[in-house]
Order: structure tokens, then sequence, then C-alpha cells
């Protein structure tokens, strides 16, 4: 996972004055498993048609291998596309829906079969090849949608949000399958998706975007544990954002209280966002907490409890396996670790951030 | 339960008025139809009425040929009309809709009448003709007037049920084509065309069926001298040749050549969507 296979240089798109892609750069590496985060209108579904050459950037290059593609039709890419509702051949059975691309390339028969045979296997679809799709489960279509974009070994797999349409269960389990599959084909996977958490399952590369522009381009780990802004910190994952001011490096201080965190480069006495993560808090003896507060909700979650907390200027949210019961006051505890300081993005600022603040 | 009784009871007499109306007005005359045919001018049974068909050869043999030349010249150009309509914008496609609507809500005998006064041997175009010097052309009492009346008429009805079933084709299905390596000829003839297949055996339904048995065009367009099965039934029970006996044999033959295409035609289109039935 090295060699550079796809990348966009100053790609801008833009619609009678509204600008959609606001020039964005990205670059994909062969054989990973890229994902487009964002909120619906962030421009992440036109970024994949832009690759996808259902679209012509309004200015920027597209380039494929090195070479400029902007002009090359869908048809002539090496590139094949799941589309978010399935968009099957309703007049063909399922075998003759792999086979389309494969008889428009005017294979021979026997090879027709044969990697029909192996797609529909490896969606676990094998014997479904007399059926009609209309006839198909939601996920059984999905599924051959899959197959009749890897039969023909594009080297890149476009999939725009295919799990959208399935009820949570399936769309876990297709999570898993979908991320098999890249595997065992060893093909890049460029997805887009606004769910943050199928984002983090899958993907090697996680691109979250807003408004037209990329915010952030960092593996899962990074995304989650270091985000650049607070927009980027309340889209994956929830957060606790709160507006403070740094004292000097590795020093913020926020409701009223110092708290040691690990980020430095900061000017001295400028104001930041702090992010916390609900299960970073530490609820603990009120004597013992940096901060104090009242429990005013609590619901349970399956996995964890998640509370909201009052201090006299800010509602915490803390999930913790260990519930306390509304009304009880509470001390809480950040070490160095859990605190994460941000520029103030003022373009991006997550919704409910400014209540946050107040 | 109970409720569920009499709810039923009550759609089931809403139904009345109209099982009596097809009992009377349709159900009724084709029995009168069949009976006439199978019998003679003094009440007795006979295949007469059967037997004699040999003679209007000639009448069948124009009118299917006619129908048929026109179905297909409305299936050619509204095709592509349609094609195109189903592409443009909201604001268009109600424009162009309501053009080739108009015609249809102005009486049909005028409509027919225009196209008199336009193809007449002193008409418009022989006017416009003279008037540059060049020599006049007879096209009034022509097979092909008659079959241009056919085409004027019944155009419509070929190209709004192709449309309205091209207008429901998903564009991501066409997006996934050109996805898989379809060019866009291949995308028509492997998506568009198939998907719209329902639409064209409507069309042709609803051209040819009217078109082998009208009249009216025939009468006015073709000046008696093209005679059609219309024309042929039409003189049985009106005109000089009074012998409704031998019309409804006449109509009956017909109705079974209308059934037997009309059936080869669903033969075609078999498939989850069945084309529209008349």
């Amino acid at each position: 996972m090295s060699k550079e296979l796809i990348r966009l240089v100053n790609c801008t798109m833009a619609y009678d004055n509204e600008t959609v892609l606001n020039s964005i750069n990205l670059c994909v590496k062969d054989k990973e498993f890229l994902t487009l985060l964002g909120p619906s209108g962030c421009g992440k579904t036109t970024t994949l048609r832009i690759i996808g050459g259902f679209q012509k950037p309004t200015s920027g290059d597209v380039l494929f291998g090195g070479v400029r593609i902007n002009d090359v039709p869908p048809h002539k890419r090496k590139i094949n596309t799941v589309f978010q509702k399935y968009a099957l051949f309703t007049h063909m059975n399922v075998f003759e829906n792999v086979a389309f691309g494969l008889r428009i390339a005017k294979r021979p028969e026997k090879e027709i079969r044969e990697r029909v045979s192996q797609a529909l296997a490896l969606v676990a679809l094998k014997g479904f090849e007399k059926r009609s799709p209309s006839s198909l489960s939601g996920g059984q279509q999905q599924r051959v949608a899959i197959a009749r974009a890897i039969v023909n070994r594009p080297q890149v797999l476009l999939l725009d949000e295919p799990l959208g349409a399935l009820d949570l269960k399936l769309r876990k389990e297709m999570q898993h399958e979908l991320k098999q599959i890249q595997q065992q084909v060893g093909i890049t996977f460029i997805y887009v998706t606004h769910d943050q958490e199928e984002a983090l399952t899958m993907s090697d590369t996680i691109v979250v975007m807003n408004q037209g522009n990329i915010l952030q381009i960092g593996t899962p780990t990074e995304i989650y544990n270091e985000p650049k802004n607070a927009f980027v910190a309340d889209f994956i994952g929830e957060s606790n954002i709160i507006r403070g001011k740094m004292i000097r490096d590795k020093l913020v201080r926020f409701s009223n209280c110092d708290f040691e965190c690990l980020d430095t480069g900061f000017a001295p006495n400028e104001d930041v966002d702090v992010v916390v993560r609900p299960e970073d808090v530490k609820i603990v003896e009120p004597s013992l907490g940096q901060l104090k507060g009242v429990v005013t909700s609590i619901i349970f979650k399956g996995v964890h409890y998640e509370m909201l907390v009052d201090t006299e200027d800010f509602q915490w949210m803390i999930h913790s396996t260990i519930p306390a019961p509304e009304g009880r006051e509470i001390g809480m505890l950040l070490t160095p670790d859990d605190i994460h300081i941000m520029h103030i993005d003022k373009d991006n600022m997550p919704e409910g951030a400014e209540e946050a603040e107040e | 339960m109970k409720q569920h009784g009499s709810t039923f009871k009550g759609r089931h007499f809403f139904t009345i008025p109209y099982v009596v109306w097809m009992a009377i007005f349709v159900v009724a005359p084709l029995i009168l139809v069949v009976v006439y045919a199978f019998t003679s001018k003094s009440g007795q049974l006979t295949l007469d009425n059967f037997t004699r068909m040999g003679s209007f050869w000639a009448v069948f043999t124009r009118s299917i040929l006619l129908a048929l030349i026109a179905t297909i010249i409305c299936l050619l150009v509204g095709y592509p009309l349609a094609c195109a309509l189903a592409r443009e914008g909201p604001r268009l496609q109600r424009i162009f809709l309501m053009l080739i609507m108009l015609p249809m809500w102005m009486n049909f005998l005028l409509r027919t009448y225009a196209w008199m006064t336009i193809l007449e041997n002193t008409g418009l175009i022989n006017s416009i003709l003279s008037l540059l010097g060049l020599p006049n052309i007879s096209i009034i009492n022509t097979q092909g007037a008659v079959v241009l009346g056919m085409i004027y008429n019944y155009l419509p009805f070929m190209v709004l049920p192709i449309y309205s079933v091209l207008v429901k084709i998903d564009s991501s299905v066409i997006e996934a084509a050109q996805d898989l390596g379809a060019n866009s000829y291949q995308v028509f003839l492997k998506i568009i065309l198939p998907l719209s297949l329902p639409g064209v055996l409507s069309g042709i339904t609803m051209v040819f069926v009217p078109s082998v048995s009208t009249f009216v065009i025939s009468r006015l367009l073709g000046g008696g001298k093209n005679m059609l099965l219309g024309d042929l039934i039409e003189m049985q029970f009106l005109g000089s040749a009074y012998n409704p006996h031998l019309g409804s044999a006449i109509s009956l033959i017909m109705m079974i050549i209308i059934v037997v295409c009309m059936m080869v035609m669903n033969r075609f289109g078999e498939g989850e969507e069945q084309a529209v039935i008349l």
C-alpha cells in the first residue's frame, strides 16, 4: 500500500456561483480503503462522481496513475461504481446483471461464466443466477451490485453510501463483508458515507469533509484521537467541546480551572477549543475531582451509561460503565492525555458548539 | 367479522351499475353480432357469411397493410420524439406534451376535414406549388393520404406511452451501464430499449387497432377508392349494400385478427411488466 493511484489537484466544482467543492487536493494510494466522510451536502458524493467521470470539475485536474483523465468518459475508466440505489438492470436476471460488463467487453462465454460465478461466490450469492433482481432483498440486491462491479476487476471501486438503505444489523454485517471482499480482491475502494462508525470500522484512510473542504485526512485512529478541529472532533464520535484559553505550552484554562495537557505551539493566552471525549472523563468523589457537577440525566446505552452532568458553566456528556444516579453530585477527573486542544475554526463550527460555550 | 362481511357486500353493491352497463352495452351487442354473423336474412343458421369473405380479400390485406405502415411510421417518428422529450427539463416537457395532446382535443372529423383542404387538388399544398411555378401533385384519394391521416391522428397514442415509460427509467441505471463500459449506443440497445419495450408495445397496440378499423379517414382522404375494413362494415349496416349479417361476420373476423395480433405482441413483451392493453 504505497503507490499513488489517483490524485485530485485543486479540484473545484461550482454550479451557478455556488461552490460545491473548494479546490480540494486528495491522493488515493493503490489497494487502500479510503472513506470520504461528512454530513450531507459536504461534497463527498460530488468528489466520487468526479473520480467516476460522471461530472467534470469546473477547474482542477484528476490524475489516474499520473495521467490526466478529466476528459475520459466513465465507460473508458478502469473504475467501477456501486450506486446508492443499487441501479440494477430490472430486465435482466442476476447472472446477466453481473455479466453485463464482461459482455460489453466481449469476453468469451466460458470466461464470463467462470468470472460471474466467482463474483457471485464472493458475495455469497451462489445459486441466485436465475433470480430477478426485484425478487431479492435489499441486502442481496446490494451484493449483486457489488458483484457486478468487481467482476470487471477494476483498479478502483467507488461506493456511494452503498449500505444506506439497509437496516442496522445487516449494515454491520455488510461492513465486515465489504472489508473482507476488499482484502480478498485487493483493489482500491473509495467509499462515501455520512456514518462515522462505518468509516472507522472499514477504512485505512478517512477524509473528513465539510462544505466543500477537506478538513482532515488520516487513519481512523488519528482522526479519532487527534481531530484537527472541533468539527472533526464532533463529527467523529461524540465530544465535549468547551471554549478555553491556552495559558502556555501544555497548560490550558477552562471552567476557571487550569489543566495540564500535551499540546504545544499555541500563542500565549490564545482562545482555543478544548475537546474531551465523553468516555475519557473519569467520575470520582466530589472532593477528588478537578471539576464538580450534578448528574441531570442518565441513559442506559448497552455497553455504557450516558450521563449529562451540569457544572457551573457547561453541560458535560460522560460515558461510563459505572452509573451515578440523577441528582448526585460527582467529581470529574481529566488527565493530560484526555484533553485535546484545537485552534478555533470559525468556518466549520459544528452545530451545538456555540451553545456549548455559553 | 360481521362488519367485514357487510362492507364487502356493500362494495359489491357498488359494482352493480357497471355490471348492468356491461351486460346491456358490451355483452348483449357481442352476442347479437355473433348471432347475426351465423344466420341468414331469413333467420336460418348458415356459414354463408363467412364463405363469402374470400371476395373481400383485397380489402382485408389493404386494411392490415395500411395500418401496419402507419404503425411503423408512428413508431419511427414517435420513439425518437419520446426520447428527446424525456430528456428535456420539466418545463419544456410540459409544453411539448401539451402541443402533442392539443390536436386530440379538437373534433376528430374536423381534423380530418382540415387535412382534406390541405391535400386537395386545389388545396393548400397545390396552391403553394403553383404559386412557386411547380407542377401540381395529387395526394388526396391515394393510399398515401390515408396513411398520412392515420399517422396524424394516432401519433400521440404512440408517443405518450413510450414517453411515460422512458421518464421513469432511473438515471443511475444508465450511469451504471456507462460505468460498466457501455458506450451510448450500447446503453440504448441494452438498457433503454428493453426497459421501454412495454411502452412500445402499448403504443403499437394503440395505433394499430384504431388504424385497422377506421372508416372516416379512408372515406375522407381515400375517396372511396381505397376501401378499408371499416368502410366495408359500415356499408353493410348503413350503406347501399345493406346486409347486417355479412357486416357482423366481417366485424367478427376483424376482432379475431386484432386479438391474435395483441396476443402475439404480449408474447413478445413477456416479462414482469405487461403491456398496457387497450
